[in-house]
């Protein structure tokens, strides 16, 4: 019985690690979409360069102490209370942490 | 044999003097038919005539244009680009050159003109404040510093945090009106006199976004983001204080994120209704300009950004924030009614219409293009190629206020 258990845990586990390997590939094509929605869109309120407006300064240094989980959970889910909206209609949960990772990165810069 | 030479030089002299200046009889050029169009992405304007619509010249150099907006001096010459970088250009148009540049902020907004265009003000974000230049050299005149905030982190430099400076317009009797984002105030400086005076309203309503200021220079309004409804300052009557109107809208409603802010520039009014965007919603507002009460709603393609009249408010122009800025759609002033939707392509920035309003302009970001159509059919009538194209400043702008 216990056996069985952890057997499915360990199924269900490598499964769920390949399903998430998979998505976390973002195509080149579509990086390229949200490069320019970074630059585009996220930049009509933390600005172009992504120095803040608006909305605050996002760039790498700005981001040192932010994880990013939490930096993936605020763009899909926005901050209640400011502008800042939740991005989930456009974007997926892996599509916002590859943007967390890049930003951090200064890849938007 | 040595005049002879003398002669068909000063001949060559002279004809390649000609040729080099703008200014000989044969090839006058006059600016009420000129505008800038903001390239954003390259740092670069294009001057254009829209009565030929074509360009005339790029001018490059002028920093982080996102968002950057234009005034002119009253005589039509030079261009004002208020940039994202604090970067401040005077533009000859004549000239087609920089004639005056600096910095003077770490991150401005946007900008006006006074009334005598003597002085040019610019809203900043950081350090939070307006600053106020000689129109002429560029020289500081005043720097007002926006209401500190002491709950806030502070800037990098470890200096207190100042409230951004929104919706800076100019206003007559030589005022600048403007509103504090993070403060929750609208601020009127009188610059009437050698020393210049601030009155300040408090607690206007929560987080104003932007602002617009009425043709005729009378009401300035400042949309909310943090609350519903919008703040009002009859400037005829400024002792009367501000006035929240249109509190009940949006109330029950459940609003839908919003990507983009709307812009409040551009007074869309048709009689005694003006035609406002709403925020989060897919809806242009009417409002009874006696009442200041919601007279109607239009349902729209995507939540608006500009809503803008034609000059002879015949029809109202409607473009949209993303992922819906491919779109724009025209309403019928006198019916409140949809007559028409446009695609003009991913990323209608902005819409600039010719001063008699036979034409608009509009700039499609993501296509590189600007698009010309005639108001009367909505056709496409021409394209002018242009790198990631913004905002399109036409110079009749020099003599409107609030523009």
């Amino acid at each position: 019985m216990k056996l069985t258990f952890i057997g499915i845990f360990c199924c269900v586990f490598i499964v769920s690690n390949s399903v998430l390997a998979n998505q976390n590939n973002v195509s080149k094509q579509r990086q390229k979409e949200l490069f320019h929605i970074v630059k585009q869109d996220c930049g009509s309120c933390h600005g172009m360069t992504l120095k803040g407006g608006l909305g605050t300064a996002i760039l790498p240094e700005d981001l040192k102490n932010k994880p990013i989980d939490f930096l993936t959970f605020t763009i899909i889910n926005g901050r209640p209370g400011t502008a800042m909206p939740p991005w989930k209609e456009i974007l997926t949960p892996i599509e916002a942490k590859w943007i967390a990772q890049e930003l951090k990165k200064g890849t938007f810069k | 044999m040595k005049y002879q030479i003398q002669l068909i030089c000063i001949c060559i002299l002279t004809l390649s003097l000609n040729a080099c200046m703008n200014t000989t009889p044969d090839n006058l050029r006059a600016t009420g038919d000129m505008g800038v169009v903001i390239e954003r992405a390259t740092g670069q304007v294009q001057i254009v005539n829209h009565t030929s619509k074509t360009t005339l010249a790029h001018i490059d150099g002028l920093g982080d244009l996102s968002h950057a907006s234009i005034v002119y001096s009253r005589d039509q010459r030079f261009a004002y680009v208020f940039g994202r970088d604090g970067g401040l250009t005077k533009i000859d148009i004549l000239k087609d050159q920089i004639d005056k540049r600096i910095i003077q902020s770490g991150n401005s907004i946007g900008g006006a003109i006074s009334q005598d265009g003597k002085l040019v003000a610019v809203s900043n974000y950081t350090p939070g404040g307006v600053k106020v230049f000689d129109a002429d050299t560029l020289e500081l005149i005043a720097d007002i510093s926006a209401t500190k905030l002491l709950g806030h982190a502070k800037n990098k430099d470890g200096t207190t945090k100042r409230s951004k400076v929104v919706g800076l317009v100019d206003a007559p009797g030589q005022k600048f009106v403007f509103s504090l984002f993070d403060s929750d105030e609208i601020w009127v400086a009188d610059f009437s006199k050698p020393q210049y005076h601030i009155t300040k309203y408090t607690d206007i309503g929560r987080a104003p976004y932007d602002a617009l200021i009425s043709p005729d220079g009378r009401y300035y309004i400042a949309g909310l983001f943090g609350e519903d409804g919008m703040a009002l300052i009859d400037l005829w009557h400024p002792e009367n204080g501000v006035k929240h109107i249109l509190k009940n809208y949006g109330k029950g409603d459940k609003k839908l994120p919003v990507y983009k802010m709307p812009h409040l520039e551009g007074w869309a009014m048709a009689g005694e209704f003006a035609f406002v965007p709403a925020v989060g919603q897919h809806k242009v507002l009417v409002i009874n300009t006696r009442t200041w009460q919601q007279a109607g709603e239009i349902k729209v393609h995507g939540q608006p950004v500009f809503v803008m009249a034609q000059p002879d408010n015949r029809y109202v122009w409607v473009n949209f924030a993303f992922p819906r800025n491919d779109t724009i759609q025209i309403i019928d002033t006198q019916s409140n009614s949809l007559i028409k939707t446009l695609k003009p392509g991913k990323g209608v920035l902005h819409m600039e219409f010719t001063p008699r309003g036979e034409h608009v302009w509009m700039s499609v970001r993501d296509e590189n293009i600007i698009q010309i159509y005639d108001t009367k059919q909505q056709q496409l009538l021409k394209q002018i190629p242009a790198t990631h194209p913004s905002g399109i400043f036409f110079t009749n702008r020099a003599h409107q206020i609030g523009l």
